[in-house]
Order: structure tokens, then C-alpha cells, then sequence
């Protein structure tokens, strides 16, 4: 491997010591003189009808500027070119509406002077509600008379739910609730989507074992560190919007188009995001409401989100109920899994993360056939989103602990049932035609690693012994998800003071890939780090057009387009010296702020020097031409920048063979108390293979972080609604327990393969999402292996709360193992 | 009239820097001043805006309501004193070290560092539907939400319920009764001292309120005697998430040994029942007894008679016997049969 002077250093990153001493401005920090505060008024039930809103009385009240109401939000119908749902959350939802499908859904906000006067006019608002039919549980929707989440149909057919041919009515029959009403999802029952490669049957028929298991995942919310707080004002016919996302230049389109102005007309500050975890992706419709008040003021208005209104507006990982068949050869190799999953996305559209789920098992764990059955039933619960490995902690919660269970039943290690199921650089996967190549896959490494670390074997003998009451048990998995996208373009500029500026179009939400993949142009540059200025933050700091902050992909798309762009800008800093001081381009190299030649025979050239060359050459060299292929936004940034002194600027043209995937492996160990049924994890590993690695301290953290996500979906955190009425009733972080930094074991260790992966130049893959699967399953799996101690089954449903697991050491059955309220 | 669940609405702040200027204004406002101590359990009625009081007395600046001093042979306790400094009281976890051990269990650092023994002994019902402010019993209506065939009833009680489902949530009321303490309440018009044990009430006897303060009344001090310094003691709470949580079920234990023989023994529970309860009768049946598991094994079935799950709580039975059996027997030592 090639000897890096920054990429695989630590190092601090350039925005950490304004957040760790509170300098950092927040978009909640922003203050202006006149500014209102406005609040939302949230439909206090599942699904209704705004039949009247008399806002009179508030509006009567001092201090009260103006109610916002969807009348005032502009028309969206279709959907923009290049802007996926996935990012957005929902094609049709809107920051307002006339009929909320969901309890907490915003249907209108006010502005006043302070929020003590917002709220009482909030409670001076008469709306008249006309109630709908909701639907809580998935499955009460398809029940032969289940009430439809949507008055259109109950389940979503297609990508976009915006018309009636993308939801339609699907009801299962009487027989089928028989099977539900059995603890078993009915496998015969209808689906809305099937997709399958290979042979599933025969894969089933010739396996030495076949589990077939029913399971329900939970929904779990967001809640960042950050609500989604936005500031808004207006000058000169300009919307100027600080806002919490996590893309940055991503996020420009989805703001204007929601608040019905053209891209250009948007000067969007972002310099500080408290964390999205894929609920930011490219921002959220409720950025609307304090832009249209502001323009209906002529004053600045701040939004701020209650922890509460989080709950309802911020985004929920989508639950499962589904049921799996899963065969295994005599030595561990599955031969088929056949699924059929019931995601419920809410009420707005398909989120899709049942494909996904099935998708991340024909990756991790290589079957020689897969079938996809899924339903996408519209529920009156909050909208379901990205969070943090959509689909995965889903997909491990229902297939690692299958095969833990398999590996006991053939007598297998858990560490080798794995590894002969891992994919290779030369795997494919997919649950449709034609499978995706992998550009690399070092799991089997990644697995040797950890077992080694967390001493595997030397634990499992030690784990074997009692102790009073409770029990040990130790648990691997592995995790896969997207790691990386292609074609983004980087922008750098060397001005006369001799400093590289590196403009970063991605957004700074912790993360941290906007300053680390900025170290991928100053490694190629040969400069040294203390001479680059890393320029983020805002449409006004010109950047370059970027991938989404989201998807684990900023680090490789942007360690690629750096790297371009860093080679861009040698080859003109080539050219300019050899332009001043004879010879070829060929002939200099560039290190330490200054161009020089080769062969040493004398003649160097300062950076600093070479800026202003560049300005006095203009064209290329300072930015008054542009290569075609880079997109607008990076087009209109050079421009802005043209003259200031050497620019760099490309596209990310690299070829990519196949899909870019990381990986993870985790190890766990948990003591399970059996006469409480409370169980602690009280060690943890992870290795991960995500290529090269750019900044090992932050991997740690991302691994960690990611980790300890993975713990909460395990052990506690959850959603709890009130089937009478429809409402939410675990409304509080105390109620939907996310696990805090004492739940977390005091130590615990991460390693990276730190193989580069061959398809993108500089080896880096992205980071963020598999750790999360890979500790999910790994404390399952652990938990699954304690209570095998005194032979009993494994758990069918997450959280595995302590009344389950007394559940399972007592009778042995889930109370209400399928319902998706509890 | 629309709900708005978000920002604490004006009120009248009052911050008195003697208990005796307290009252007063206790006596003045009566049932429109809302007492504030840490907050913990304060807060986020008033940020749901479902208890809006015109008036708030924070007594937070009285002096003598703080502080853990020796009285007699015994200690008492100053209400507004932080859990954190009861848990590291020496004397108290000397002496009474089932006291800190519940002290230290409650909620986080934060909010052990904020919250005050006093508030965590008075403080109101977690019942979520109550909470969110639906017009249960609890709240002067005419239903329990837990109570019904949708109800989300896991957190709820098991014993004692009538009409409301409530528990107590505060993890270092059953130490304070294992320990015969005893609570100083004071008004304008006078004192009065009360066994731990009555200060709390269940829903037969006022379904509105977990405690007999009454509105012109503080809770002033909590003096623990001699009676059981010294002595075993056993605090056990079980909750979903190992900080930052109510219990599900806590058990604290004090007891008398002579060799392996019970001679006096105390237990109680919280999170079963709208109040924390002495066990009676499990302890009188483990009077003279050895300490082995059978025997604890049948006080904690006795324990536990007449506990009437609802849909979804029915393991706060098994895991109040289980604790109650350690109790007696000590965590450790356990055979398991499934």
C-alpha cells in the first residue's frame, strides 16, 4: 500500500473546537432583530378531515403576526428530476395539511413575537375534525373488513405514492387470519411484490435443514441530538435559510421546490448539523413553514421542533412482521431463504426496506437462491424513512439469529457458519436480475480479525460456565450495506496567499467526510495540512456540485472527486511551471507548497507564486473556462470564484466495475440475568471493511456510534400506540428508550481490514451503516446463545425486552407476537 | 380549543429563602401554587402545559431544607437534599446503605445531581396515559386507559389497583420503609410526623394524588432512626434501560441474622402499586426462619398472592417473586429450574 502522509493519520478536525467550546452556531443559535417564533398545531388524531380552522381569536392577540396554513404552500405534484424518495420522504407530503395521516402531522403554525405567544395562540385556534378510518397495525389493514389507511386503497404498489395507481386495496382472507391468529404469518397469503433469483424450491428441498420462522421487527424514531430546527429571512427577493441537514448543496433543490422559489433564489446556510442519521437527507417539507411565514411578515422567523414534535415529524425506521424459510446444507452453506415481509411505511409512501432487508442477506450471507415476498401497507403511524442502514438491522434481527440457531442445530461454529456464507470480491448478490458485482468484500478477513481480538474460541470455552443466576452468552454477525457512489465533481482553489482551499458541496453533520475527504486533495497535492482551509457550510462558500450526505457514500464519492480534482490541479500547476521555467509538465512534481522539477537540476515555484500566474493567465487556470462535464452548481461556483487564483476543478470519471459495498463484523458478549431477565452486554468488537482508511479515530467512532445504534434496536428503544384511538402514547426519550453511554459496555474495541478496494483509486469505501447490523445481530446472537445455555429458543421479536426474555425462559411464547402497537 | 404540547406557559415565580416564607405563600396561593424542588417531575407538566399552575414556589434557595445531619442516634434528611449526596453520604452508606443504593439507582447522573430525595418520594404518576394529559381517573375523569381491552398496561400494577392502574415510580420510597423512616410535614399551623409507609396512598383512598401532602403542607425532612442501622440490607431495581429509567420492579430488603436464622426482617416493593408496599405478611412468615432459598422461595409466593396482572404486565408477577426471593436470599447464590 502507498505510504500516506495524511490519509491514515489522525488528525483534529478543522470544526471541532468550535463545537466542543460552543462557538459553533446551530440554526436555533440564529438571532435577528424583529425575528417571530412560530409553533405548529399537530393533528391531535390518526386521520382526519380539516373540515374548518377559525384562527380569529389568535389572531386577535397581541404579539401574533400570521398563521400559516396549506393554502399558502405552493402546489407539488411531480416529482423532480433527480430527486429520489428516498431522500425526500415523501413525494405528495407537504410542511401542512387538510387531511393528517398521522397523529402530530402539522396542519397549520403561527408566528408571534415569542413562543410563549405562539403556543397560547396555538390553543385559541378552533379546528373541526371530521375523523377517518386509521389503521395502527399493518395487519388490521389487510383483515377481509380492516379499515384502509388511505382513503385510496391500504397498500403502496408503486415507488411514488402520489395517485391512486400507486395505492391500491389488497385484503387477505379469513384462513389467512387463522394463521396470523396462530403466532404464524400466512405464507400463502397474497404479496405485492415478488421478486426472486435462482430456484427457491429446489434450494429448500435439497437443504439438510430448513428453519421457518415467523418475526416481528420494531419501529423505532429518530430523534437526533438536533430537532429540525430552520431559520428563515428574506432580502432582496432571496430566501436566506439556515437549516439542520445533513447534505448541504443536496438540499437546495428540496428546499426551494418546497417552498416554491427557484433553486437560485436560495442562500442556504448549514455549517453545523446535530446529527440526521438519514433523517436529513436532503432536508424535510416543514422548512417551508418558517421561509412562508418570514415572506408573509416581511420579518425572520425561527421554527424550533419540540422533542415531542420529533417524535411525530422526525422519521422512524420502518417495523416488519415476516416470516422467514431459510435452508442450510449438513455443513452450514444456505441453500435458499424465501421471505415475505409486511413493512409498514406510515401513511405517505413505500420506503421499501423489506427489499432491502432481503437484498443485505443475499449479500452477507450468499444463498444459492432468494425470493422476495413484501407488502408496503399504508398505516396512520409517523412517516418511516432512511435511519442509519435502512433495512439492515431489520434484516439481521430476523436472519442472524436463524442462523445462530442452525449453527447449534448442526453442530457448526458460529464464527465458520459465517465465513462459509461470507461473500468474496467476486461475489454478486441481489434479490432481482441481473445481480450487482461487488467491487470488494473482505468479510472473511474482517471475521478472522475480530475472532482474534475478541479471543473467540478462548470465550467460548469460558462462557460455557455458570455462575448463580445468570448466564453468558457471546453472539457474532455481519453486516453489509451500500458503501459509495460516483460521478460527483471536487473544486479547489490555491490563492496568493499560497493556501489550497477546498470547497465541500456535503454537509458537516458529524460525520466528518467534509473535512476528511478534503485530506484526499491535500495527500495528492504533497501540501501540508496546516496550509489548507477546508470552505463548507453554505451555497455562498461556492462548492461543487456533491452526492448526498447519506448512504454511507460521501467518503468514497468525494475521496474520488478530490483526488480528481487534486489531479487537476498538478497537471495546471505542471503546465504553469514548465510555461515559467522551461521543460515539459511531465518534468515537475509537486510537494510542500511549491512545484519543482523532477530531476532536481534546480528551478521551483511557490504555490503562492503560481496563483498569481494563474490569474495573470486566466482560461482554465483561474476559472474563466470550465470543463463541460462538471454540473451547474459547480459550474456557477467556479464562476463566482474565477480570477481569485488557481483553481481545480473535475468530475469524478473513474470507472467503478460494480456495486461499492463495506462491511462489518461483530462480536458480543452478554450476561443475561434468569430470574429478572435483564441482560447486559459486557463486551463488544467490531472490525469493519471499508477499504483504505482516511481518519482512524474518527472510523473508531463511526464504528462505535454505528455500534452502539445497533444496541438500541437490540435492546430497548421502540414505539408504543394505543390501538383504541390510534395515539402514540410512548412519547418521551424516557419512554422510547434509546440506549444512553452508560448502557454501553465501558470498553469496547474496533478494527478496520484496511484493504483498499481495487475500484475506486484511492481504496476508500464508505463507513457509516454496516457496524449498525453487525452489533444488532452480534448482541441477538449473544443473547440467543445465553438462553440456548438452558435450552430455550430463540427470540422472534425486537426489542428483546426482559419481559420477553422471562417470556421465553417461562412458557416459551411471545405474548402477542405479531402486533405491531406493543 | 387546539392542544399545544410545547413551551412552559407564564406563571408567578416565587423563590423564598425560608420554609417559613414558603408557607405563607402556600397558605396564599393554596391550590394555584405548584411547589417546585428539582424540576425532575415538574417540568414537563408544565411544558405539556397539562398542569398550569398561576403560581410557582422553588425552594430552591431555603437553606435548612438542604443537608444530611446526625439526630439522636438516627439521621434526618433534608428534603430539597440531592439523591446524589444521599448516595454519598458516609453515614448513610455506612448505616443505611440500602438508602444510597436506591439513591444511586435512580434516573442518570444529571438528574441525580437535579433531583431531591424529597421530590423523588413525592413525585407524581409515569402512567403515560396520565402523562399525556388524557382525562383518566387520576386526572378527575371517568376511565383508566391502561384498564381497557387496547390498553398498554406493561408498565402498570399488578396489586392493589382499583379503577386506576398507576404505580409508584420512586425507587427510594421502599429503602425509607425497610428502614422505618419517617417524614416531617409542615404548614403554617404545624407539624406533623408520619411513618413513611403513610405518607403514600393508593387509589381506594384518593385516586387523584400518590401521597397525603397536603396543599398548604411541605415535606420538610426525613429522619431515619437507629432501628436498622447497621443491619443486611438488599436494594435491587429492574427497568428496561440501565439508566435513565423508572423501575419495573424495585425490592429493598433490611434484616436481622442470627447465624443463618431471620430473626427481623422488613421488605418492600415499588412499581407494583400506586403506592410502595410493605410486605407483612412474607415477612412474618420468615420470622425465625433460615435463610435458605425454600424459605424465600415461600415468602416470595406469598408475596405476590393476589396480584392481578392486566394484558401485558403479567411478568412484574414472576419478576417480583424472583426479586423478593433474592431479597431474602442474596443475589448471587441461585439454582434456576426452568
Amino acid at each position: 500500500m502507498a505510504e500516506y502522509k495524511l490519509i491514515g493519520h489522525d488528525y483534529t478536525t478543522p470544526e471541532m473546537l468550535a463545537k466542543v467550546t460552543g462557538q459553533a452556531k446551530y440554526s436555533e443559535d440564529i438571532r435577528a432583530d424583529g425575528m417571530l417564533f412560530c409553533k405548529l398545531l399537530l393533528s391531535p388524531i390518526p386521520h382526519a378531515k380539516v373540515l374548518k380552522v377559525d384562527a380569529s381569536e389568535a389572531l386577535a392577540m397581541n404579539g401574533v403576526a400570521a398563521i400559516l396554513t396549506p393554502d399558502d404552500l405552493p402546489e407539488v405534484t411531480v416529482p423532480p428530476a433527480g430527486l429520489t424518495p428516498f431522500a425526500l420522504g415523501g413525494w405528495t407530503e407537504r410542511a401542512l395539511t387538510k387531511e393528517p395521516l398521522y397523529e402530530g402531522e402539522p396542519i397549520l403554525a403561527v408566528a408571534a413575537v415569542d413562543e410563549v405567544t405562539a403556543a397560547e395562540a396555538i390553543e385559541k385556534i378552533k379546528v373541526d375534525l371530521e375523523p377517518l378510518p386509521f389503521v395502527i397495525d399493518p395487519l388490521d389493514a389487510l383483515r377481509p373488513d380492516g379499515p384502509n389507511g388511505r382513503t385510496q386503497g391500504n397498500v403502496f404498489v408503486g415507488h411514488v405514492g402520489i395517485d391512486s395507481k400507486d395505492i391500491q386495496t389488497l385484503k387477505w382472507t379469513a384462513k389467512d387470519f387463522e394463521e396470523v391468529a396462530a403466532g404464524r404469518l400466512p405464507w400463502d397469503a397474497k404479496a405485492t411484490v415478488e421478486t426472486s433469483v435462482g430456484d427457491v424450491e429446489a434450494g429448500l428441498k435439497q437443504a439438510d435443514l430448513v428453519l421457518d420462522e415467523t418475526f416481528f421487527v420494531q419501529s423505532t424514531a429518530h430523534q437526533v441530538l438536533e430537532p429540525r430546527s430552520t431559520f428563515a429571512y428574506w432580502q432582496n427577493g432571496k430566501l436566506y435559510l439556515y437549516g439542520s441537514t445533513q447534505s448541504m448543496i443536496r438540499s437546495v433543490g428540496p428546499i426551494a421546490r418546497w417552498v416554491g422559489i427557484e433553486p437560485s433564489q436560495l442562500v442556504y446556510i448549514s455549517e453545523y448539523s446535530g446529527g440526521g442519521f438519514g433523517s436529513k437527507i436532503q432536508s424535510y417539507p416543514y422548512v417551508a413553514i418558517p421561509a412562508l411565514l418570514s415572506k408573509k411578515t416581511n420579518r425572520p422567523v425561527m421554527l424550533r421542533i419540540s422533542r415531542e414534535a420529533e417524535n411525530y415529524i422526525g422519521r422512524m425506521r420502518p417495523g416488519f412482521q415476516a416470516r422467514i424459510k431459510m435452508g442450510f446444507r449438513q455443513d452450514g452453506r444456505v441453500t435458499a431463504i424465501d421471505s415475505f415481509i409486511i413493512e409498514d411505511p406510515g401513511p405517505y409512501e413505500l420506503t421499501s426496506q423489506a427489499e432491502v432487508a432481503a437484498q443485505v442477506a443475499s449479500n452477507s450471507y450468499q444463498p444459492l437462491a432468494i425470493r422476495f415476498r413484501g407488502i408496503y401497507v399504508a398505516t396512520n403511524t409517523p412517516p418511516k424513512g432512511a435511519q442509519r442502514a435502512p433495512g439492515l438491522p431489520q434484516s439481521v434481527s430476523m436472519f442472524e439469529p436463524l442462523i445462530s440457531k442452525a449453527a447449534r442445530k448442526l453442530g457448526l461454529d458460529q464464527v465458520e457458519i459465517r465465513k462459509i456464507n461470507a461473500p468474496s470480491s467476486d461475489s454478486k448478490f441481489g434479490v432481482r436480475e441481473p445481480l450487482q458485482n461487488l467491487t470488494s468484500a473482505y468479510v472473511r478477513e474482517a471475521l478472522n480479525r475480530g475472532a482474534e481480538l475478541f479471543k473467540w474460541q478462548e470465550r467460548k470455552q469460558r462462557v460455557s460456565q455458570r455462575s448463580g443466576p445468570k448466564v453468558r452468552g457471546i453472539g457474532v454477525s455481519v453486516g453489509s450495506f451500500t458503501a459509495g457512489s460516483v460521478g460527483y465533481d471536487g473544486l479547489l482553489l490555491v490563492k496568493p496567499d499560497g493556501k489550497l482551499y477546498i470547497h465541500q458541496g456535503i454537509g458537516n453533520f458529524g460525520a466528518l467526510a467534509v473535512m476528511d475527504t478534503a485530506r484526499v486533495a491535500a495527500e495528492f497535492l504533497g501540501m501540508p495540512w496546516k496550509q489548507c482551509e477546508v470552505v463548507w457550510g453554505g451555497t455562498g462558500k461556492h462548492v461543487p456540485w456533491s452526492s448526498n450526505s447519506g448512504g454511507s457514500q460521501t467518503s468514497h464519492a468525494h475521496s474520488r472527486a478530490n483526488y480528481a480534482t487534486a489531479l487537476d490541479l498538478k497537471r495546471k500547476l505542471q503546465e504553469i511551471a514548465a510555461q515559467q521555467m522551461g521543460g515539459s509538465p511531465e518534468a515537475y512534481e509537486v510537494d510542500n507548497g511549491y512545484v519543482y522539477r523532477k530531476d532536481n537540476t534546480g528551478g521551483s515555484l511557490a504555490f503562492a507564486k503560481a496563483a498569481e500566474l494563474a490569474i495573470k493567465l486566466g482560461g482554465k487556470y483561474d476559472g474563466h473556462e470550465i470543463p463541460q462535464q462538471v454540473n451547474a452548481v459547480t459550474k456557477a461556483s467556479v464562476t463566482a470564484l474565477a480570477g481569485q487564483g488557481l483553481i481545480g476543478v473535475a468530475k469524478d470519471e473513474f470507472p467503478r466495475k460494480g456495486a461499492t459495498q463495506g462491511f462489518a463484523a461483530g462480536f458480543a458478549e452478554v450476561e443475561l440475568d434468569l430470574e429478572t431477565g435483564v441482560y447486559r452486554i459486557v463486551d463488544y468488537t467490531s472490525v469493519a471493511d471499508v477499504g483504505t482508511v482516511l481518519h482512524p479515530r474518527n472510523l473508531g467512532g463511526q464504528i462505535l456510534g454505528g455500534s452502539v445504534e445497533g444496541f438500541g434496536h437490540i435492546t430497548t428503544r421502540n414505539m408504543i400506540y394505543e390501538r383504541q384511538d390510534g395515539k402514540l402514547v410512548s412519547r418521551r426519550m424516557y419512554q422510547i428508550r434509546p440506549p444512553s453511554i452508560l448502557d454501553v459496555p465501558l470498553e469496547m474495541t474496533w478494527d478496520a481490514v484496511n484493504l483498499p478496494d481495487p475500484q475506486n483509486p484511492v481504496g476508500i469505501k464508505g463507513t457509516g451503516e454496516p457496524p449498525v447490523g453487525a452489533a444488532a445481530g452480534a448482541v441477538l446472537c449473544a443473547i440467543s446463545d445465553a438462553l440456548s445455555r438452558v435450552d430455550k429458543d430463540i427470540i422472534y421479536r425486537t426489542p428483546i425486552r426482559l419481559d420477553r426474555v422471562l417470556a421465553a425462559l417461562g412458557s416459551g411464547k411471545i405474548h402477542d407476537l405479531l402486533a405491531a402497537y406493543a | 380549543m387546539a392542544e399545544i404540547r410545547d413551551v412552559i406557559p407564564a406563571f408567578e415565580l416565587f423563590q423564598p429563602n425560608s420554609v417559613a416564607n414558603a408557607l405563607g405563600l402556600l397558605d396564599k396561593y393554596g391550590q394555584d401554587a405548584w411547589v417546585l424542588a428539582g424540576g425532575q417531575d415538574s417540568f414537563d407538566w408544565l411544558k405539556d402545559r397539562i398542569k398550569r399552575p398561576k403560581v410557582v414556589v422553588d425552594l430552591g434557595a431555603i437553606k435548612e431544607l438542604k443537608g444530611i445531619r446526625s439526630v439522636g442516634d438516627g439521621l434526618e434528611i433534608g428534603a430539597t437534599t440531592s439523591l446524589t449526596e444521599v448516595a454519598r453520604n458516609p453515614v448513610v452508606k455506612q448505616r443505611y446503605s440500602v438508602l444510597a443504593q436506591a439513591a444511586e439507582n435512580v434516573a442518570s447522573p444529571l438528574i441525580r445531581n437535579q433531583g431531591t430525595l424529597g421530590g423523588n418520594l413525592s413525585q407524581d404518576s409515569r402512567c403515560w396515559y396520565y402523562r399525556a394529559g388524557r382525562p383518566c381517573f387520576r386526572a378527575g375523569g371517568d376511565l383508566c386507559y391502561a384498564d381497557s381491552p387496547t390498553g398498554m398496561n406493561r408498565e402498570h400494577a399488578i396489586l392493589e389497583a382499583s379503577g386506576c392502574m398507576t404505580v409508584n415510580p420512586s425507587d427510594t420510597a421502599p429503602a425509607l420503609l425497610v428502614l422505618d423512616a419517617k417524614l416531617v410535614l409542615r404548614s403554617r399551623h404545624g407539624e406533623r410526623v408520619i411513618n413513611a409507609e403513610d405518607y403514600f396512598v393508593g387509589p381506594v383512598t384518593d385516586v387523584r394524588r400518590l401521597n397525603s401532602l397536603q396543599p398548604n403542607e411541605l415535606l420538610t425532612a426525613i429522619r431515619i432512626p437507629p432501628t436498622w442501622a447497621g443491619a443486611q440490607f438488599y436494594f435491587e431495581k429492574v427497568r428496561d434501560r440501565q439508566v435513565w429509567d423508572f423501575a419495573l420492579v424495585n425490592v429493598a430488603a433490611a434484616m436481622r441474622l442470627s447465624g443463618r436464622t431471620i430473626q427481623h426482617v422488613q421488605l418492600a416493593v415499588n412499581g407494583v402499586a400506586a403506592r410502595p408496599l410493605r410486605l407483612r405478611a412474607a415477612e412474618a412468615a420468615l420470622q425465625g426462619k433460615g435463610r435458605t432459598e425454600q424459605a424465600a422461595e415461600a415468602a416470595a409466593q406469598i408475596a405476590v398472592q393476589g396480584a392481578e396482572p392486566l394484558q401485558h404486565n403479567g411478568y412484574k408477577v414472576t419478576l417480583m417473586r424472583n426479586l423478593i426471593k433474592r431479597a431474602v436470599r442474596g443475589g448471587a447464590e441461585a439454582t434456576w429450574a426452568s
